[in-house]
């Protein structure tokens, strides 16, 4: 293996590469200047992402284990992106006394599982698979746990170390079946040997059962909303929208190639958890009042439109998959970005507290208002041609009825997200929170999050860029 | 540029303008200026069409300009009009202008509510020039939207409820006009051809029976919903009474014709087959709408309800003449959207202005006012005169032309429908005449009311604009259908190639 061999996992390396640096560098800062962390990192970082966006041949490294392709540098793109949104909406919250120890922890444990997802993502075998995973899950536990004296938060952690051991658990039994009955755990190899044997589909299930586990598909979806409420809020919009978007790619990318000969009967199944993922999703978002809880739950029926494109088994499935994926880290990062610009001034978390926000914040406000609607799927902001383009994808396999189901769920939903509006424009409030001046990184984050709202709809170059790199069963 | 995209660029212009200002008078003067604009830009249209057809231009589409958009899945930005389409957009540009006069006082997050009242008109007028399936969705959804937060900020009474209501149930019309849609998409061409959202285009070909059948219900009831077919008509009244005046002149007046419009360009005439087929349905749905809508407003005594259910029963109207699917029908049915659409809006900038003085909206808690604030009382008799069908008036060549169409079917069916539909003429009037009587004329009730002003000028520049239209209908309707007449050829050319089973 040559230098030039290696240089093709060049985002991994670089983060891994990033991830040293801040250590070394923590360790020569000394109590006073740790905040300096902040801006090193938030730069550094935003260098590995423009790195990412350097055209790149398609390779295959150690055996077949590791392959890229321009699909796969994309997604790792949209991951990069939006946990650089992430790192600039967390330096506010990062910057009060209560973190000023911890600051570099934040950075290093957010990079490592970074650098897992891009494992999993590039990942050519099961057990590279299985290891990003893993490298991506662990850390996140302690990230949820971050603030510890915080009860809720240290449950956050166990929450979500219990249960993703569990579903890695079913998930390694599905993979184990799947090596005993074929041989091998290449995907190419798995894909060509794969059949219609009892066996095979149950060891597709356990797999797919796992993968559940990750994007909170319903019924695997019951730690999401505790651990999504105890964690701070930038983990949460980290775990909800990259941890989710990387799997969500890289289950797409298994069904369209390794169960593909699989497709006619997991589509059944598919078709099931898709109605009960936004059902369930948006019954409990209805309830919520924290807005943390709010959005976690909201972020589960989300999960359950991304399998409409899936269920598509096309071309088309798969570009309005990663498209929507990319639309909704914009959005849901909007939203995010608004409580968590909110919380770290002042603390409040709930809905109520947001009545006559508009009067007094808003910039603040409108950018909510518009993630709502992305989020809703209304026009003309991006969220509306993500979701019409799921939509697309299914009815192209004849799912109409699973498609109205669909969009009046995205009705139901619209219905919750107007709450949060209705909060803000219309309701009266004694003591609005008060008007308030976010710092520099925040302004950036959301304002990168308002362009990518308006633009990604408009700007149809970015959907057929999509196109041209993805695939169909 | 093209003219018709104009109609979208001059809104999104005003609405930029607008977020410079700082006042009422200022976002209030741009806000008049714009929409000033786009009046005669439709007038300019109008006159550009007519002088286009008599130079002898066949086209079924005039002003065409379509620009790949989404390649992978063909969708453009396809623009283009007929008769019927101007028709709706001179009628939008009338209305919107009288909408902005009308709210030439609002106080209260003056900007916010310019912005939101224009960008609904933004939506109507991208939607009634779209030909691209995708995109006319595209516009209906962004009408829709503002509502919420024009009713919900600006409105009065039980606003949140009303508005939470409309928007979610216009929603769920979308949700089953986006099944129809995609449908049409998939089956928009024989298999193996080029997939294509283009109206003209999937009109070209013949949707499978049996996908008509499945599709065609979803997109009438889709469109439905925003025409009040009953029963999901109960969006309306609520909505109607509790948003600010503009907004329900622009809701009951225009908004509500997306619907006729759609039905009737997306539904019968992409499915004409299995609207054939199941138009017995909806007629017995649209035909309780008349008679229900208007009974309905016998029994209110708010006038904002009257008029709101008085709106459940005359859009009903359209989508009844829309199902006869013939030509006398079908020319009805715009007339009536036109005539509906100046006259309600009339309505409720009437009695916008009307509560402005009183400060009640209940009729039993008025009276004798055509005494104090004469221009206003003489201004409501014409409204409510045109609305009960006088000759000389909109609402008598609209409901005319809307019967003849219906009585031409000889089937008992029809006849029964069709007469159902007539008696509805007979309440309108016992409605209109009780609260024309009890508002207007008698004693004064209340000695609050003697200082009342008349009318002010930008109200009368509101109110004048819109009675001009009415009239101007009303007695030289033969334009008007002209120019409605010939772009019906595509559609009765289509009607006549199927087989009409029973008839």
């Amino acid at each position: 293996m040559s230098l030039s061999d290696l240089l093709t996992m060049r985002n991994e390396l670089l983060l891994t590469f990033l991830a040293m640096i801040l250590l070394t560098i923590d360790l020569n800062l000394n109590h006073a200047k740790k905040s300096w962390m902040i801006p090193i990192s938030i730069g550094l970082f935003l260098v590995v992402t423009l790195v990412g966006f350097i055209p790149q041949a398609d390779q295959t490294l150690f055996g077949g284990m590791y392959h890229t392709n321009g699909l796969i540098q994309l997604m790792k793109n949209i991951l990069n992106i939006g946990a650089f949104i992430i790192l600039l909406q967390s330096a506010s919250w990062l910057k009060t006394p209560a973190n000023a120890n911890k600051i570099s922890e934040y950075f290093f444990l957010l990079v490592t599982t970074l650098i897992g997802m891009n494992f999993m993502i590039s990942s050519g075998d099961f057990l590279m698979l299985y290891l990003g995973l893993e490298l991506a899950t662990i850390p996140i536990a302690a990230l949820a746990a971050f603030t510890h004296f915080n009860t809720k938060s240290s449950e956050a952690g166990i929450k979500l170390l219990l249960s993703s051991a569990l579903s890695s658990g079913i998930l390694l039994y599905g993979i184990s079946m799947i090596y005993g009955t074929c041989g091998s755990i290449y995907f190419d190899a798995i894909g060509a040997a794969y059949a219609n044997v009892p066996l095979q589909v149950l060891a597709f299930i356990f797999f797919f059962t796992g993968m559940a586990f990750k994007i909170s598909l319903v019924p695997f979806h019951l730690w999401t909303a505790d651990v999504y409420e105890g964690a701070p809020i930038n983990v949460t919009s980290y775990l909800s929208v990259i941890s989710k978007g990387a799997a969500a790619f890289i289950l797409i990318i298994v069904m369209f190639t390794v169960f593909k000969t699989l497709a006619p009967l997991y589509k059944n199944m598919i078709y099931l958890i898709a109605v009960l993922t936004m059902t369930v999703g948006n019954l409990f978002a209805m309830r919520q009042k924290n807005m943390k809880r709010f959005l976690a739950f909201s972020s589960i029926a989300q999960a359950g439109f991304i399998l409409l494109g899936i269920l598509g088994t096309n071309k088309m499935g798969m570009t309005s998959v990663v498209y929507f994926v990319l639309v909704y880290i914009f959005s849901n990062l909007g939203a995010f970005g608004v409580v968590s610009a909110i919380s770290a001034k002042t603390g409040k978390e709930y809905m109520d507290d947001y009545d006559g926000l508009y009067l007094t914040n808003p910039k603040l406000s409108l950018l909510m208002m518009l993630s709502m609607f992305s989020l809703a799927g209304i026009p003309p902001v991006a969220g509306f041609f993500g979701k019409m383009f799921l939509f697309t994808s299914a009815a192209s396999g004849g799912y109409y009825w699973l498609v109205f189901i669909a969009v009046l769920n995205a009705t139901i939903s619209l219905y919750y997200y107007l709450l949060v509006v209705k909060a803000m424009f219309i309701n009266k409030n004694e003591q609005p929170i008060a008007f308030f001046h976010s710092d520099g990184y925040t302004k950036v984050g959301l304002m990168l999050c308002a362009l990518g709202i308006f633009v990604l709809g408009f700007w149809s170059q970015v959907y057929e860029f999509i196109n041209g790199l993805t695939f169909g069963i | 540029m093209n003219i018709l995209t104009l109609f979208v660029v001059i809104p999104v212009l005003t609405v930029a303008g607008i977020l410079f200002t700082k006042d009422l008078k200022q976002s209030r003067l741009v806000s008049a200026i714009g929409m000033t604009a786009q009046l005669i830009l439709s007038a300019i249209l109008v006159y550009l069409y007519v002088t286009e057809r008599q130079a002898g231009n066949m086209a079924p589409m005039l002003f065409t300009f379509d620009a790949l958009w989404f390649p992978a899945l063909n969708i453009h930005y396809a623009v283009g009009v007929d008769g019927i389409s101007v028709a709706m957009i001179a009628l939008t540009g009338v209305v919107v202008f009288a909408g902005i006069f009308a709210s030439w006082k609002m106080e209260f997050l003056s900007r916010e509510f310019f912005i939101s009242l224009i960008l609904l008109a933004t939506g109507v007028f991208g939607f009634f020039i779209s030909l691209d399936l995708f995109t006319m969705f595209l516009f209906y959804e962004i009408a829709v939207i503002p509502m919420y937060l024009l009713i919900g900020i600006w409105g009065s009474g039980p606003k949140e409820y009303s508005a939470m209501k409309l928007t979610l149930m216009l929603m769920g019309g979308s949700a089953l006009l986006m099944v129809g849609i995609l449908g049409i998409y998939f089956y928009s061409v024989p298999t193996g051809g080029q997939l294509t959202f283009n109206v003209l285009e999937i009109a070209k070909h013949k949707i499978p029976i049996e996908m008509q059948r499945f599709l065609f219900p979803f997109t009438f009831v889709g469109f439905g919903i925003l025409g009040a077919l009953f029963p999901f008509h109960t969006w309306s009244p609520d909505g109607h009474a509790s948003a600010p005046t503009a907004v329900s002149m622009l809701h009951a007046g225009v908004l509500m014709k997306l619907g006729g419009y759609g039905a009737f360009r997306v539904a019968i005439f992409l499915m004409p087959e299995a609207a054939h087929e199941q138009a017995w349905i909806f007629i017995i749905l649209t035909s309780i709408s008349v008679v229900y809508g208007a009974f309905g407003a016998i029994f209110q005594k708010d006038l904002k309800y009257i008029n709101a259910y008085s709106s459940v029963s005359h859009c009903g109207l359209v989508l009844f003449a829309v199902l006869m699917m013939n030509q006398t029908a079908f020319t009805g049915a715009v007339i009536q959207m036109i005539s509906h659409g100046l006259m309600t809006a009339l309505f409720f900038a009437l009695i916008g202005m009307i509560y402005g003085r009183t400060h009640t909206r209940m009729i039993n808690e008025m009276g004798g006012l055509m005494k104090v604030i004469p221009f206003l009382g003489v201004v409501y008799v014409i409204a409510g005169l045109a609305s009960l069908g006088l000759p000389g008036f909109s609402g008598f060549v609209a409901e005319m032309t809307v019967f003849f169409g219906a009585y031409e079917h000889v089937d008992l069916f029809h006849r029964v429908a069709t007469i159902v539909a007539v008696s509805s003429i007979v309440i309108t009037a016992v409605y209109i005449l009780r609260v024309v009587g009890t508002l207007l004329m008698g004693p004064i009730t209340d000695k609050h009311f003697l200082h009342l002003e008349d009318a002010n000028w930008y109200e009368r520049l509101s109110t004048i604009t819109l009675v001009i239209g009415i009239t101007f209908i009303g007695m030289a309707p033969l334009w008007l259908s002209d120019m409605i007449h010939f772009s019906l050829a595509p559609i009765i050319a289509k009607l006549a190639t199927i087989q009409l089973p029973g008839m």
